[in-house]
């Protein structure tokens, strides 16, 4: 266990600096996760269109910077994509962060592949899971209340 | 036996965490326990074990006869009047809901009121909101002074012909304050309200004299104490303990069951319903024999000094915040890093071997109150040193070294 594997410059980087933090303009999906044992909280908004797509994509929240650059890098992944897609690519990650495995590259470029798989270290923090997948969770769940519509 | 001596008597000590030496301060959270608890455990279930109070083999008398010694240790060790006013529970939360329940059943009806504090453990609210819903009474919380401190005034205040009772810490898990308790009691006797002490923290740090605090019901997690898991003490006045009815139901706790009515075991076996933690409670005892050994000034004294150094180092750091400065405190230190959150702190000082706490420290009420979601928590105990603090100091700088 390297601490050096859970706290990437790019992990460092997305906890210090969250992208698309704060509520996005005319969002007409929002969940929230938390964390009773840590007390993190992620509130996610999405503006998504009759097309299912995630037209935009923001996150509120407190937390460590695992949790922060977790969702901040998610709302970076998935802003764009439509629900099928954005789905895969949750699940795949859950998957990544569970069991070891790669990232299948679905349409992603391989920046933003490198980016989820910064997260991969988490995986030897046990402890820590529930911090990296939060958002991601909170999101599926949003996004599957709202195909159900 | 020396104090400094007694990290030798506690195994843990041998595990290497991340190739170092394991520094514990997560003795709020947990305390370790010494070999001669671990090995009396073993012993029993070796040589001694059976169930307690029903067999009359020898097996059974034996059992039976140690657990009840471990009874009347406590009952020495806490100077309470009665060896019935002991009760074994699960945990300090058991005793609470135990109290909360028997009590609040028999004299908390609609509008009564119940005082907490601000500082409260959710052990000692959660049971009372249940309460509080089932009666329709009402819950009034003690505010807390500007050191995060309970505060006689803040009592007196709140205190009206509809309060039934008292319920508060003897030593907070997040700022290590002492509430004045003696004060508190006072002014509760003087309107016959009785009161509870949630002394889960307390005992593992104060000497605990039931006679002379004249507190209505004291809870303790013998976890803490440097006792085996599973296993709490609710101590409780006899003439309340004798009027209430029994918290659960079950083997051993009755006196005769028929189809139309049952009556119960006198006090305090008619709230230990079922097979009771045997082994813990013959261990436990050996938690008491150890801290009378060194004794509890000597201990008192040894975590002062600790706490004092680390209170002293911490300050010396700006971007250190520390939660709650109580003139009257012991072994506990929460504090918050300016722009790294206390979960990351936790897992960088566990990279050197470090283990603290993160976290709301199940006090969201007090941690709403200052605003901040979690915070960092250092706990002292017996077995730690100055070089435990020096380590920590060390690997805080690593943390800011990380996130700089």
């Amino acid at each position: 266990m390297e601490l050096k594997e859970l706290y990437k410059e790019i992990i460092l980087d997305h906890g210090k600096n969250p992208r698309n933090f704060g509520k996005c303009t005319n969002y007409n999906v929002d969940a929230k996760g938390h964390n009773p044992l840590c007390g993190d909280k992620v509130h996610i908004y999405a503006k998504v269109d009759k097309e299912k797509k995630v037209i935009d994509l923001s996150f509120e929240g407190e937390g460590c910077a695992i949790s922060l650059a977790s969702a901040s890098i998610l709302t970076d992944v998935v802003k764009g994509k439509e629900y099928s897609l954005a789905e895969r690519i949750i699940s795949d990650f859950l998957m990544m962060i569970k069991k070891n495995d790669k990232m299948k590259t679905n349409s992603l470029d391989e920046d933003q592949v490198t980016t989820m798989m910064s997260l991969s270290g988490v995986k030897e923090f046990p402890m820590r899971v529930k911090c990296a997948t939060m958002a991601w969770h909170t999101l599926s769940e949003a996004l599957k209340g709202k195909n159900n519509e | 036996m020396k104090i400094n001596e007694i990290r030798n008597n506690f195994p843990i000590f041998k595990t290497k965490i991340n190739g170092k030496k394991l520094v514990y301060l997560d003795s709020a959270n947990s305390s370790q326990k010494p070999k001669t608890v671990i090995d009396r455990m073993t012993y029993f279930y070796e040589n001694e074990y059976s169930n307690i109070g029903r067999s009359v083999h020898s097996l059974a008398v034996t059992a039976t006869n140690k657990f009840e010694e471990t009874r009347d240790m406590v009952q020495k060790f806490i100077n309470a009047k009665h060896r019935e006013e002991i009760i074994f529970t699960k945990g300090a939360t058991e005793s609470i809901n135990l109290v909360a329940n028997s009590f609040g059943e028999k004299f908390i009806d609609e509008g009564d009121e119940i005082i907490l504090t601000e500082l409260e453990h959710h052990s000692n609210y959660v049971p009372w909101h249940y309460l509080r819903k089932k009666r329709k009474a009402n819950i009034k919380f003690v505010k807390l002074d500007e050191n995060l401190q309970i505060n006689v005034d803040e009592v007196k205040k709140l205190i009206s012909n509809k309060t039934k009772i008292i319920a508060l810490t003897h030593l907070s898990n997040v700022t290590g304050g002492i509430t004045p308790l003696k004060e508190i009691i006072d002014l509760a006797k003087t309107k016959n309200i009785p009161v509870l002490v949630d002394g889960t923290q307390g005992a593992p740090h104060l000497k605990l004299d039931m006679l002379d605090l004249d507190c209505d019901f004291y809870a303790i997690s013998c976890h803490k104490l440097y006792g085996p898991n599973g296993l709490g003490i609710l101590y409780g006045k006899k003439k309340w303990l004798d009027q209430l009815e029994p918290y659960q139901g079950g083997g051993g706790m009755i006196d005769e069951v028929k189809k139309t009515n049952i009556t119960y075991a006198e006090t305090p076996t008619k709230f230990e319903a079922g097979t009771m933690q045997t082994a813990e409670v013959v261990a436990f005892g050996e938690s008491i024999k150890l801290l009378e050994k060194i004794g509890l000034k000597e201990i008192k004294d040894h975590e002062d000094k600790i706490l004092n150094y680390g209170l002293e180092m911490l300050k010396k750091d700006n971007s250190i915040n520390l939660i709650g400065t109580p003139k009257n405190k012991a072994s506990v230190i929460s504090f918050t890093l300016k722009g790294i959150h206390p979960h990351d702190i936790a897992t960088i000082l566990d990279d050197d071997g470090v283990a603290i706490r993160a976290g709301h420290h199940c006090c969201q009420i007090l941690h709403d109150k200052i605003g901040v979601p979690a915070t960092a928590r250092a706990s002292i105990g017996i077995y730690n040193d100055n070089e435990d603090i020096d380590i920590l100091i060390n690997a805080i700088g690593k943390c800011k070294k990380l996130f700089s």
